[in-house]
């Protein structure tokens, strides 16, 4: 503090540069683990085609939006252990509904049914804020509700859905080296959450995720931001199970159990804090890639897949440890 | 404060009989407030009386059970902050509404505020070239503040209404917000201000409306001088300053022993740069500074919170190396935090916060000796006079009751030497004659104390002795009796004491 | 909030009418009451749907089988009351007794030491992370489970490669599957047992208090000189104990001793916690709710056996049920705030 008749010193100068990169360092850090993951994956198989990049992006596509599904409740500070089992109910609604559809019914149909993963979302949002049940009590409870819807609409895996609808995940554009599943991917998560994030609705959402309390006096309506991102997890759920449905070409009711617990660790992996207000979804994305291009790395040298469960599970809890170290040095200076 | 009577006509804001209940528990019986335009018109009461409440009624966040509230002779009812904005008021809260983790650019984008017309409060205010790429959380609190008086202002209101917002600026900022808030209300607007600080109020309101028990207890002109006044109707009865009350219970007196507690060349963080101090056995040791000279650190460091980055800590003549708190306990150094929430477990009863410390090392978590607990609960509690009734939970205790229940957990475990940081900050009246009473007999059986107190005006109702930190470093030492508010305010800027004074007199 | 959204008063109403003012103080202090009228209504259900099923029998194969599922919780609470969660209850049960198993041809003392201690290892792993690094307890536990998911695959294969199989040793059979005196499961006993420790600590111990704390406020606990992180390890270091507990008596109940055994155990586990009427956030709630919530979440599952359901209605009623008695305890229990 200076001495008294100054006017008050404003922040201590920083350029810019470095502080973008103090805000964006993780998600810089998980693009540059992501190149090195890619060099060491030639290096060890020269013979990686296109096809494998097509088989890796898909194999990353649900992975992915069930991670952007799962981020969108966590910005918000919030948590939703149901993801997996909204992506089971997506997967088989679809798989049902399109069983005997031609392409274009079946676009309509993809409309529909994240329309109506959106509206489930919203039933999670709802049933959280008006019971005041905490969101982790209230997901876990209803990850078996949504589960038993899914195997209510397809007791066992069964349906289908037209090839070309399949083929929007499983081709590929323009060049053998271009994946669908990459491109949908970008333009699911460029068209919906882009809008969303630099307006106030989306603003609102990291708003009540960082300081619930600052929100309201600012006049920000924190009950709809936290509906707002239940609704946005729902519709990415519903955007994981169709993807799921272009992958497997049928329904499974049981297919969406362990996305939730990967989405959360892909998200934290990709920088997210599960105390809500920070992070982004460039960091998720590259982390859902990260974990699978490590898991077919493992594949291809060999490793049983217990093995690499036991890798991705330890660099999991390296990170976090290494994420938690750096967060405890910052607060002791 | 006089302003001629042409601009200050008409009510713009009148409050009439407002009412509020929490189930059994009476927040607002009927408050009366009238506020006319171009008027600074001030609220003062003490904690309980139903300031908050009243702030919250105002600003959307609560409904009120009866009364009404007028703007401009028009009754409003408003239901959320949107329809106080639209009904022409805005509010810069106790805390500040900026979101941490947003750019400020983002915070304003949130709540539609044009960037350029905070901008202009912003230059008006002082503060130039505030990178809006900055996250809030990077700026310091006293910017944030400055920052969401100008997101009022840009919002162009008839009626702003402050809530303690001088509390966290230091004393130069505040005259600047003081002057341009004089000169805005030319224009004939209002300003409603909530401060427990009578010198601020003093200095800038007209009226001043004084809250006792969840009523109006009277409308008050302040003068400089005469805050008795004000702190008579505060309280209800015929007033006696406090420092008179409390200097007749147990006159400060030197105490010429050894010390327990000594610092030498503390140095840690930006703010601490070199102080050393001794406390003595027996004797209450005062630290007088303006806002984040250091003396937080300082506290931190003798508590064992930090590490100091240089100079050493002595107890008892051996240098001691704090590792955590539990190491400063060890020694017998204690610390009573400013923030009661940083001290008390909410939820669980008073016994088990005051019986804290008698279950923090692996050597006691066996069985508990239910009976000797509750016996050395039991003897705290009762010196304290702490109002236990009916409450289970220390959450639901007033906020002087809380700070008891924080100094019992103290008395209870035994100690050496007393740290407390700001112990009366936001208390009442009353218990902050309680507490200095208390410190003053602590010291007289034998215990050192060290306090930070921001109220300048107490130091001498309590201190044996006082140093003054400015700017990290210790520029000021004497004894309490010469330590009166204007040579310690002084001081505290880093300007010479007046002749007369013991000091070792330091020149910015 | 509850005025902006106008449903407190209405329940409030409704409130009044089931259970006038004094019997709703009643309950609001006394959620364990409502807990136990609830198992009751449920028996009572089972009953009417299934007439005649209700016989000691049953009562003591329910009791028999809540017994691992409330160890289990046992160790969910204790974390879950430091403000923390533990998702790798489920696995490190399973680990426990699968271990157990293949170990036990070769000494059943010896193999239930190794199992029990690998509980104990993996809970410290755990509170390291937690205490040491703070780590969010969420993502901590969910990484170590996905690791020792992985080790113990890797395991199996190699133990099956071997030839060996793995065995459930007589004596925890008898202690998962026996009875005394013709009735009473053996593993109700050692329920009973730990129950009591449990409780008693968690109320007359200074350990029992820091748990409370923690989870109250850990600032408050440093400034009065706990170290956190000590309570913190030896929770979770506890909690992999008693997972490790519930997965062997679970092989011995259920006589299997294979990788699912006690996956599908890890939701249930925390639900059961929150039924019992402890926070989410920690620092208030018991175990005697857990047990309580252990029996009627076992109820419940045998219920939709005994009606035949399908699954999907199964899992339907079992979600609702959680969520029915948690959004209960928000309104009636914490109407006071």
């Amino acid at each position: 503090m200076t001495s008294s008749g100054a006017t008050v010193a404003g922040p201590p100068p920083v350029s810019l540069t470095r502080h973008l990169i103090a805000r964006n360092g993780w998600t810089i850090s998980v693009y540059v683990l992501l190149g090195l993951l890619f060099f060491f994956t030639f290096a060890v198989n020269p013979r990686f085609s296109a096809y494998d990049l097509r088989s890796l992006a898909l194999g990353a596509l649900p992975a992915a939006l069930a991670a952007v599904a799962e981020a969108a409740v966590v910005f918000a500070a919030g948590i939703d252990l149901s993801v997996g089992a909204l992506i089971s109910v997506s997967n088989v609604l679809a798989a049902s509904l399109m069983v005997n559809a031609d392409f274009s019914h079946s676009l309509g149909l993809a409309a529909f049914v994240l329309a109506a993963l959106t509206v489930a979302g919203l039933i999670n949002g709802l049933i959280i804020i008006v019971s005041r049940v905490p969101d982790i009590v209230v997901t876990l409870a209803m990850s078996f509700v949504w589960s038993g819807v899914a195997l209510m609409i397809l007791s066992q895996p069964g349906g289908g859905a037209p090839p070309e609808f399949l083929a929007l995940a499983t081709g590929t554009f323009m060049t053998p080296w271009v994946p669908n599943a990459l491109i949908l991917l970008v333009v699911m998560v460029a068209i919906v959450w882009l809008p969303i994030r630099s307006r106030p609705i989306g603003l609102s959402i990291f708003a009540t995720g960082s300081d619930p309390q600052a929100a309201m006096r600012s006049g920000v309506n924190v009950v709809r931001a936290r509906l707002s991102a239940y609704a946005l997890c729902g519709f990415f759920s519903g955007a994981a199970g169709l993807a799921l449905t272009m992958n497997t070409g049928a329904g499974d009711p049981l297919s969406g159990g362990f996305f939730t617990l990967t989405a959360i660790a892909t998200i934290v992996l990709g920088g997210v804090s599960l105390t809500g207000g920070r992070g982004g979804m460039l960091g998720p994305l590259a982390a859902a890639y990260i974990l699978a291009l490590i898991s077919s790395d493992l594949i291809f040298l060999g490793v049983s897949p217990s093995y690499g469960q036991v890798i991705q599970g330890t660099i999991m809890v390296l990170v976090v440890m290494a994420g938690g170290l750096a967060a405890l040095r910052r607060s002791a200076k | 404060m006089t302003v001629s009577g042409a601009t200050m006509s008409e009510p713009i804001l009148e409050i009439r009989g407002l009412a509020k209940n929490y189930g059994p528990v009476v927040a607002l019986r009927s408050a009366d407030v009238m506020v006319r335009a171009g008027e600074q018109h001030g609220i003062m009461g003490a904690n309980g009386a139903g300031k908050s409440t009243l702030v919250k009624i105002l600003t959307g966040v609560v409904r009120p059970d009866a009364g009404t509230i007028s703007v401009r002779g028009q009754v409003r009812a408003i239901r959320s902050p949107t329809e106080a904005r639209r009904a022409g008021l805005a509010t810069v809260y106790q805390e500040s509404s900026l979101i941490p983790d947003l750019t400020l650019e983002q915070n304003f984008r949130l709540t539609r505020t044009p960037l350029p017309a905070v901008r202009r409060w912003l230059d008006e205010l002082g503060l130039h070239g505030v990178d809006a790429r900055i996250a809030a959380r990077d700026l310091p609190l006293a910017t944030l503040r400055v920052l969401d008086l100008a997101r009022a202002l840009a919002a162009d209101p008839q009626i702003l209404i402050l809530d303690e917002m001088t509390a966290a600026l230091p004393a130069d900022l505040t005259e600047t917000v003081f002057r341009m808030l004089g000169q805005w209300r030319e224009s004939g607007r209002s300003l409603v201000f909530i401060s427990h600080r009578l010198a601020d109020i003093s200095a800038i309101c007209d009226g001043v409306t004084v809250l006792r028990d969840g009523a109006t207890a009277g409308v008050v002109e302040p003068v400089r001088g005469r805050e008795d006044q004000i702190v008579a109707l505060m309280l209800g009865t015929v007033s006696r300053p406090v420092g008179a009350a409390v200097s007749s219970t147990e006159g400060p007196h030197e105490g010429s022993q050894a010390a327990v507690l000594e610092a030498r060349g503390l140095r840690a963080g930006a703010a601490l740069r070199d102080v050393s101090l001794e406390v003595r056995r027996g004797e209450v040791l005062g630290v007088a500074a303006l806002e984040g000279q250091g003396q937080q650190e300082l506290f931190d460091c003798l508590a064992g919170v930090r590490h100091p980055d240089g100079g050493e800590i002595l107890v008892e003549g051996r240098v001691r190396s704090f590792r955590d708190p539990q190491d400063a306990i060890r020694q017998g150094v204690v610390l009573i935090p400013a923030d009661r929430a940083q001290a008390l477990l909410r939820l669980r009863s008073v016994q088990e916060n005051v019986a804290l410390p008698m279950v923090n090392r692996p050597s006691r978590w066996g069985l508990i000796n239910v009976a000797r607990e509750g016996r050395q609960v039991l003897q705290a509690i009762r010196r304290l006079e702490i109002d236990t009734r009916a409450q289970s939970e220390v959450r639901r205790m007033s906020g002087g009751n809380q700070q008891k229940v924080t100094i019992a957990r103290w008395l209870a475990s035994g100690f050496k030497t007393l740290l407390c940081f700001d112990p009366t900050r936001g208390i009442d009246i009353g218990t902050k004659r309680q507490i200095y009473g208390l410190v003053r007999e602590l010291a007289a059986s034998g215990a050192a104390v060290l306090i930070f107190t921001s109220e300048l005006s107490e130091i001498q109702l309590v201190c044996d002795r006082v140093i003054v930190v400015f700017d990290g470093s210790v520029v000021g030492e004497m004894s309490a009796g010469v330590a009166d508010e204007a040579t310690l305010l002084r001081t505290a800027h880093g300007l010479a004491a007046e002749r007369g004074s013991a000091f070792t007199g330091a020149v910015s | 909030m509850s005025e902006s959204l106008g449903g407190g008063a209405t329940w409030r109403g409704l409130a009044t009418l089931v259970a006038p003012n004094g019997r709703r103080r009643f309950l609001q202090d006394r959620p364990l009451v409502a807990l136990a009228a609830l198992l009751l209504l449920l028996t009572a259900v089972v009953d009417i749907l299934s007439p005649g099923a209700v016989t000691p029998e049953w009562v003591s194969a329910t009791l028999m089988f809540a017994a691992p599922l409330g160890i289990i919780a046992a160790g969910q609470t204790l974390v879950i009351l430091t403000g923390g969660i533990d998702l790798s209850v489920g696995v490190v049960a399973t680990t426990a007794g699968y271990v157990m198993a293949t170990l036990s041809p070769n000494g059943a003392a010896e193999a239930i030491l190794v199992g029990l201690g690998l509980g104990v290892l993996i809970g410290l792993m755990n509170g390291f992370g937690v205490a040491v690094f703070q780590v969010q307890p969420l993502i901590m536990t969910l990484g170590m489970g996905l690791v020792v998911t992985g080790v113990l695959n890797v395991y199996a294969q190699q133990t099956v490669a071997a030839g060996a199989v793995p065995v459930v040793p007589d004596v925890i059979r008898q202690l998962g599957a026996g009875r005394l005196v013709g009735i009473v499961p053996n593993s109700l006993v050692l329920w009973t047992l730990l129950g009591v420790v449990i409780i008693v600590g968690l109320k007359r111990s200074g350990y029992g208090r820091l748990l409370y704390a923690t989870g109250n406020n850990r600032i408050a606990c440093r400034l009065a000189g706990v170290r956190v992180w000590q309570v913190l390890l030896v929770t979770y270091a506890v909690a992999g104990l008693l997972s490790a507990l519930g997965g062997i008596l679970l092989s011995g109940t259920t006589n299997v001793a294979d990788r699912g055994l006690a996956e599908p155990y890890l939701l249930p586990s925390v639900a059961a916690v929150v039924i019992g009427g402890t926070s989410v956030f920690g620092g208030a709630g018991g175990y005697s709710g857990t047990m309580l919530g252990a029996l009627i979440l076992t109820i419940v599952a045998g219920l939709l056996v005994v009606v035949h359901a399908p699954a999907a209605i199964g899992q339907i009623v079992y979600g609702g049920i959680i969520l029915v008695v948690a959004a209960a305890y928000s309104r009636v229990v914490n109407e006071q705030t």
